[in-house]
């Protein structure tokens, strides 16, 4: 089937069959690879995006449910090549180690950060539990996302 | 700290936070990782596995797969032409011999482990190769299997290889055992057991391999370990220079990418076909068969005197290697060294084994054998002070081990051990002890202390080059083949460059990890990347800066040590100054060469003779001491850690802030070991091939951990430091379970420590049995 797909702000037509998922699209059909695959199960948090501004695992929504809305991913963050507030958190706090985890990570706290500004480090640590990291052990993480919360 | 060396002054960029350029590669999602390559016409490969643990292929037909629409290829064992990787370990006992066979590529008559690759299919798309992989008609004959270490040595168990199921046997005995517990006044013994585990990166095993256009097979796949090109080339039967192994940036690796994962398959596929492949292996292939932590039944006698000075230690080790050998009998020996932990004795036996069985095969994980050993020696530390009435604390001191004192295998430690400062630093870092919320809600803290190696075992004549060089506009070039799993390895060979050449770190490029066109620097395993490959671009570095000082000194007509460079320039210490562009420039003209092949030799030795101690096994060793306190739900047995720890000398942090990343991240993978993870087999068959049955911590599971850098300088690193990679996974699970008995009176010695074996340790439920 014909699909027109807004990621970050620009449209793409694609022909895709109707059971693929955004992820399988994003990647494979597109070559978006700033979305991560790690599990494909839609545990890991790996393949986040944003669709019309909240989070999803994109290994669990069929393409063509996305095909009238919004899509970020992180590369949707920069503006006029300067890093999103939030991504020069990251880096200030040393909040990166692999990175394979980083996109989706910063992708779900910033919609979360959106909806609940000023939230503080318990609240924080609990919007990120569905986003798996395997090397910071979170707390560079969370110094990242506070900092960036108390503006 | 007393004999502590004082640190190096005037360091402009090493022992700074400075942000890492990966990083900033990261959070723009700019970095390609190993699953983000694709190239023009490419195939996609995937692994027939086999689903019986123990079984023998009677017959395997893969027509009806390569009839299949869009398969180009299918091969089994009989296509490979080389289908054997092997080993060579030496220095174990003479009972068990030479190690036998590592690796089969592609399972032969017989499957020995659940997920036993047995095909490789590679096809136009990713559907059409899983559909064939369906097709492959494979006749399985299940046979007898043994799923236990202990029952796989027991006579007459099903033999796992032909040679029997005894893998590996080490032994060491110093001093006079008997007389030691003789001696003793008061003696404790345990035994614990501790669990398989898996490394869960977050980044599953991939890569693209194509035919390049001078006939070099390149392979550019998520690797710890380059080198294995030289294993694609033997299973190939092609001349090691025919094969390139490129290692993107890892999306994690934790020993887990140490063995080969794709880089054999991709190579077959892509030699075979002429055409270039992909293969990224499931999450749900991954966590059925990739090696894991070996599973450990360890039993500890230990006497001491009422002073709580330890006299003599009994140490029985067993492990599980699952279906292959893999590094089993390296990572026992990392086990039979750290098996008395970082604590003097004077008479110490240690008996350590490991079994072949029909379970997934184990091998590297960080941490590499000196991992499960801490649950035993310090669960034994704190069983001793409590027999002894002294303070864990205090009992650990007594016995801790001090520069000039030997481990049992009689390695002499030559480096300050600044085991009293981290133990009083990391009990004082849990501050205030926090108030139970409720009577049923119990408070404990415990400790833990640990010693673990850093860079490979002296025998192994390890070593690391890089390449050091200055393009004409002052630009910095470092290439060292070192593979960067996302601890900060890259970054940090930078900053000692810059450090060493006076230019800005945003001046250096670096390139890491090509088999063909980086100085080869060895793997990023055993914790030895910084210390081994910074000393590389360390020696590079000085050397270039001391042929281009000398050439400045002539240009300025003066002495070489009165000429210094600093940000870009060469500056006399007259006041003159030339910029770098116009000494490089001139070095053109006078033949002074611009770059620097610097090549680093760890500290060598030869086999030693571990049952009479004869010396040393590696270079050196990293200290810890980790404080937990942890609040235990007496109703449900439910733990939850509220504060942890954790405390290691470094010997110099290069970059402070991945130091503490490093001491954070292997705190937390410690911390899912001693709580929640494990990899659940019956009878062979894994039952937790998914994240959703597989947990590992997640942000809410887990407090902030507090990392002690402690800098004594007395690493073999550059600039003093030691390795930071491994040590912090290995003391938490310790810390947790002493803090458990603290809070309640009750052992635990299973890990992971669940709440059901908490509330069946407190008499809460009946056991079963």
């Amino acid at each position: 089937m014909r699909l027109s797909l807004t990621i970050n702000g620009r449209s793409r037509d694609v022909d895709v069959e109707p059971h693929r998922t955004l992820l399988e699209v994003l990647r494979d059909t597109l070559g978006i690879f700033d979305v991560k695959e790690g599990c494909n199960e839609g545990v890991c948090g790996a393949c986040t995006v944003l669709l019309d501004g909240r989070p999803v695992s994109s290994c669990l929504v069929l393409a063509p449910t996305a095909g009238s809305r919004a899509i970020t991913t992180v590369r949707g963050l920069e503006g006029g090549g300067e890093l999103h507030p939030l991504q020069q958190a990251f880096l200030r706090h040393g909040a990166v180690q692999c990175g394979f985890c980083t996109p989706g990570m910063l992708l779900t706290a910033l919609a979360f950060l959106e909806r609940h500004p000023g939230a503080d480090r318990e609240t924080l640590r609990h919007a990120i539990e569905g986003n798996l990291c395997r090397c910071t052990g979170y707390a560079k993480i969370l110094d990242a996302l506070e900092y960036y919360a108390r503006g | 700290m007393a004999d502590a060396v004082a640190l190096e002054r005037g360091l402009r960029l090493v022992g700074q936070r400075v942000i890492r350029h990966d990083a900033r590669d990261k959070v723009m999602a700019a970095t390609a990782y190993a699953g983000d390559w694709a190239m023009p016409g490419m195939l996609h490969g995937v692994v027939v596995r086999s689903p019986y643990p123990s079984a023998r292929i009677r017959s395997l037909d893969t027509a009806p797969a390569a009839a299949m629409p869009g398969v180009a290829i299918v091969i089994t064992a009989r296509d490979v032409p080389h289908n054997t990787l092997w080993t060579d370990v030496p220095g174990q006992t003479t009972e068990v011999g030479p190690l036998r066979a590592r690796l089969h590529v592609l399972a032969e008559d017989r499957v020995r482990h659940q997920g036993e690759p047995i095909a490789l299919i590679a096809a136009e798309t990713l559907e059409q190769a899983r559909d064939a992989a369906e097709a492959v008609d494979v006749d399985y004959e299940p046979l007898p299997g043994v799923f236990d270490a202990a029952a796989a040595l027991e006579p007459g168990a099903p033999a796992v290889h032909d040679a029997g199921n005894l893998l590996a046997h080490w032994t060491v005995k110093r001093g006079d055992v008997a007389a030691g517990f003789a001696r003793a006044e008061v003696i404790v013994e345990g035994e614990y057991r501790t669990q398989l585990v898996d490394s869960a990166y977050l980044e599953p095993e991939s890569g693209v391999a194509w035919i390049d256009s001078d006939g070099v097979i390149t392979i550019r796949l998520s690797t710890q370990v380059i080198e294995h090109f030289r294993d694609v080339a033997e299973v190939l039967n092609v001349p090691q220079n025919r094969v390139r192994v490129i290692g993107a940036y890892l999306g994690g690796g934790f020993g887990g990418k140490e063995d080969v994962t794709v880089e054999v398959y991709l190579g077959l596929l892509t030699w075979k076909t002429g055409r270039p492949v992909k293969m990224v292996w499931t999450r749900q292939e991954s966590l059925l068969a990739r090696a894991k932590r070996h599973p450990y039944r360890l039993r500890y006698r230990t006497g001491a005197l009422r002073t709580g000075e330890i006299v003599a230690q009994e140490i029985e080790i067993l492990g599980d290697s699952g279906g292959y050998a893999y590094l089993s009998a390296l990572v026992l020996l990392y086990s039979t060294v750290t098996a008395a932990g970082p604590y003097r004795v004077s008479a110490a036996s240690v008996d350590a084994r490991v079994a072949y069985t029909n379970n997934p095969p184990t091998s590297a994980m960080r941490g590499f054998g000196g991992m499960q050993t801490v649950f035993g020696y310090e669960s034994q530390m704190d069983r001793l002070a409590r027999a002894l009435g002294l303070s864990p604390l205090e009992v650990r001191r007594v016995n801790a081990i001090r520069r000039g004192d030997a481990l049992p295998v009689g390695q002499v430690i030559e480096t300050y051990v600044a085991l009293p400062e981290l133990i009083d630093r990391a009990w004082a870092g849990l501050g205030e002890p926090t108030r139970p919320r409720a009577p049923h809600l119990r408070i404990g803290r415990g400790v833990a202390c640990n010693l673990q190696p850093y860079g490979r075992i002296v025998w192994l004549h390890d070593w690391s080059s890089a390449w050091v060089g200055f393009e004409m506009d002052g630009s910095l070039v470092v290439r060292c083949g070192c593979p960067d799993v996302g601890g900060g390895q890259a970054s940090s060979l930078c900053q000692i460059a810059a450090e060493v050449l006076g230019v800005a770190l945003e001046r250096v490029s670096v390139h890491i990890a090509d088999s063909a066109l980086t100085p080869l620097a060895g793997t990023t395993t055993a914790s030895r990347q910084l210390y081994m490959s910074g000393n590389a671009v360390l020696k590079a570095s000085r050397e270039l800066r001391d042929q281009l000082l000398a050439a400045a000194a002539r240009l300025l007509d003066t002495g070489a040590d009165a000429v210094a460079m600093v940000d870009g320039a060469v500056h006399a210490t007259d006041g003159r100054s030339l910029p770098l562009v116009e000494l490089l420039r001139a070095c053109a003209r006078m033949g002074v060469p611009r770059s620097h092949l610097g090549v680093y030799h760890a500290p060598a030795g030869e086999p030693v003779d571990l049952e009479k101690g004869s010396g040393k096994v590696f270079p050196d060793y990293t200290f810890g001491c980790h404080a937990a306190e942890v609040e235990v739900d007496t109703q449900t047995g439910v733990v939850r850690v509220l504060k942890l720890v954790a405390a290691h000398d470094v010997g110099r942090a290069i970059n402070p802030q991945s130091v503490e990343g490093q001491i954070q991240g292997g705190a937390v993978m410690g911390l899912g070991y001693a709580l929640m993870e494990e990899v659940v087999v019956q009878d062979g068959i894994n039952l937790t091939t998914s994240f959703a049955s597989y947990l590992i911590p997640t942000a809410s599971d887990v407090p902030d951990v507090e990392p002690l850098v402690v800098e004594s300088g007395e690493g073999l690193g550059p600039f003093g430091a030691r390795g930071i990679g491994e040590p912090p996974i290995a003391p938490p699970a310790a810390a947790i379970a002493n803090a458990i008995e603290d809070a309640t009176g009750v052992r635990i010695t299973q890990l992971p420590i669940t709440p059901e074996r908490v509330a069946r340790a407190l008499g809460l439920i009946a056991d079963p049995q």
